[in-house]
């Protein structure tokens, strides 16, 4: 296991090991939030003193589909105790998927010191770490947010039109099957909320799970430019656009090129499939595979 | 609409308690007392790797079904969910198993995958819906197929 500073990262301020949260656990200038995609975890226990955030519950706004606004962020974080000086740990389950994705809206709204727990949930208890089902409660802060800024990390869908006609890099961090637009083998099921299958034009196909080990944490930046850069072809001066399903699975991705390759331009579509999937008109790819068997 | 009548009744039952629920707590709770009760598979039945087939779709927490024709023509499932920290997809797999082994595959074939959000709650996730509600239509999906003459 290599520390997070000996991995060549762009920026390793932002990855925190589990020691350092072991060490931090009492810290009043540390909160630690737990992010999870599974709704049940968080109250089968949790790191001592660790708040929930919940995507659906803190992050969507609950009548449109966007995030929260300016006021409902500076609530939620005056909920659970953070000031706009202290440092925000996130971890959660599935490699730190949704992690990443608190992470993402708290950085929308310019919280500057968000730090991701490398490795996640799973590490954090297969080391034996203490775990509670003790909920915290902390006295409520002033918290002034900045409105939020969806110009440098967020992308929206005539953008990403723009982006696809300019023949600009799109990573599409869905799972093989998805990318090529295959139908679930389940008949009568949702196929991933979306009219069509496929992809967006010109999208390279990186599965997020492949920028993390098997233990959870986050591959060196050596081997992730393998992947991004030697096997895919990006640039670290490249404009690139990540998207998913929801947007959930990229802001993984949008984390991995941001912060630990150090990549200059990176938004997150959260639009994604879902969105893109059921637009009218719009281009869409297939896989050449699928093209040649319709033929 | 299914009619009460026409859905296995000790899953009826389970609805019904949900049904009372009115604070997500209570819901959380009452969900993980499921997940606690969750059994994998048998080695008799299978072992990893397990086969594609058996995979629920869309599930992430890499979920599996299983599904037997019992001598009395009642259906036996079986279920296996890969992340150890997939609560969620246990407790639903503990409360299928619990409240549909035993029943005919007719009873079975009735049954509704929007009965995941009855369970887990209108508010639940997008993807993590589509995966539960994908165990629901796994197993209705063995159950109608045992109707229609199973596989052999």
């Amino acid at each position: 296991m290599t520390q997070v500073n000996d991995r060549g990262y762009a920026h390793p301020e932002v990855l925190v090991t589990t020691e350092w949260v072991a060490e931090h656990l009492n810290d009043p200038n540390v909160r630690i939030v737990e992010s999870n995609e599974d709704p049940l975890l968080y109250a089968t226990g949790h790191i001592p003193g660790a708040v929930e955030v919940d995507w659906t519950r803190d992050l969507n706004d609950q009548v449109l589909r966007d995030y929260i606004g300016q006021e409902q962020f500076e609530a939620l974080m005056s909920r659970i105790g953070v000031t706009p000086e202290m440092t925000v740990v996130f971890y959660g389950d599935k490699s730190n998927w949704w992690a990443t994705y608190a992470f993402w809206v708290f950085k929308l709204f310019g919280h500057k010191d968000a730090r991701v727990m490398d490795g996640g949930r799973l590490k954090w208890v297969q080391e034996g770490r203490p775990m509670t089902t003790e909920v915290p409660s902390y006295p409520p802060t002033v918290y002034k947010a900045q409105p939020r800024d969806d110009r440098t990390d967020r992308a929206f869908r005539d953008q990403v039109l723009e982006h696809v006609r300019a023949g600009l890099p799109l990573v599409d961090v869905r799972s093989p099957e998805e990318f090529r637009g295959e139908l679930l083998h389940m008949p009568g099921m949702p196929n991933e909320g979306a009219l069509r299958g496929g992809h967006i034009p010109g999208a390279k196909n990186v599965p997020w799970s492949r920028a993390v080990r098997e233990d959870s944490t986050f591959k060196s930046a050596d081997e992730l430019r393998q992947i991004y850069e030697q096997e895919q072809g990006l640039r670290p001066t490249d404009d690139v656009i990540a998207y998913c399903r929801i947007g959930e699975r990229s802001s993984h991705t949008w984390f991995v090129l941001k912060y630990l390759l150090g990549y200059d331009q990176v938004r997150n579509y959260d639009g994604s499939w879902t969105e893109w999937g059921n637009l009218v008109g719009v281009p869409i790819e297939k896989s050449e595979t699928e093209e040649k068997e319709m033929a | 609409m299914t009619e009460r009548n026409d859905i296995p009744e000790p899953l009826a039952e389970v609805l019904e308690d949900f049904e009372w629920i009115t604070d997500r707590r209570e819901r959380t709770e009452m969900l993980i007392h499921y997940a606690d009760q969750f059994k994998p598979v048998p080695p008799s039945i299978a072992t990893p790797p397990y086969p594609e087939e058996n995979r629920v779709p869309s599930c992430e927490s890499e979920a599996y079904v299983w599904a037997e024709r019992q001598d009395d023509g009642t259906m036996k499932f079986y279920f296996a969910v890969a992340n150890p920290q997939g609560i969620s997809a246990m407790s639903l797999a503990a409360i299928l198993d619990l409240t549909l082994s035993g029943q005919p595959p007719e009873k079975i074939a009735n049954i509704e995958p929007d009965i995941v959000f009855k369970l887990f709650g209108n508010e639940i996730s997008m993807g993590k819906g589509q995966g539960l509600t994908s165990m629901v239509g796994m197993v209705k999906a063995f159950a109608k197929e045992q109707l229609n003459g199973g596989r052999e």
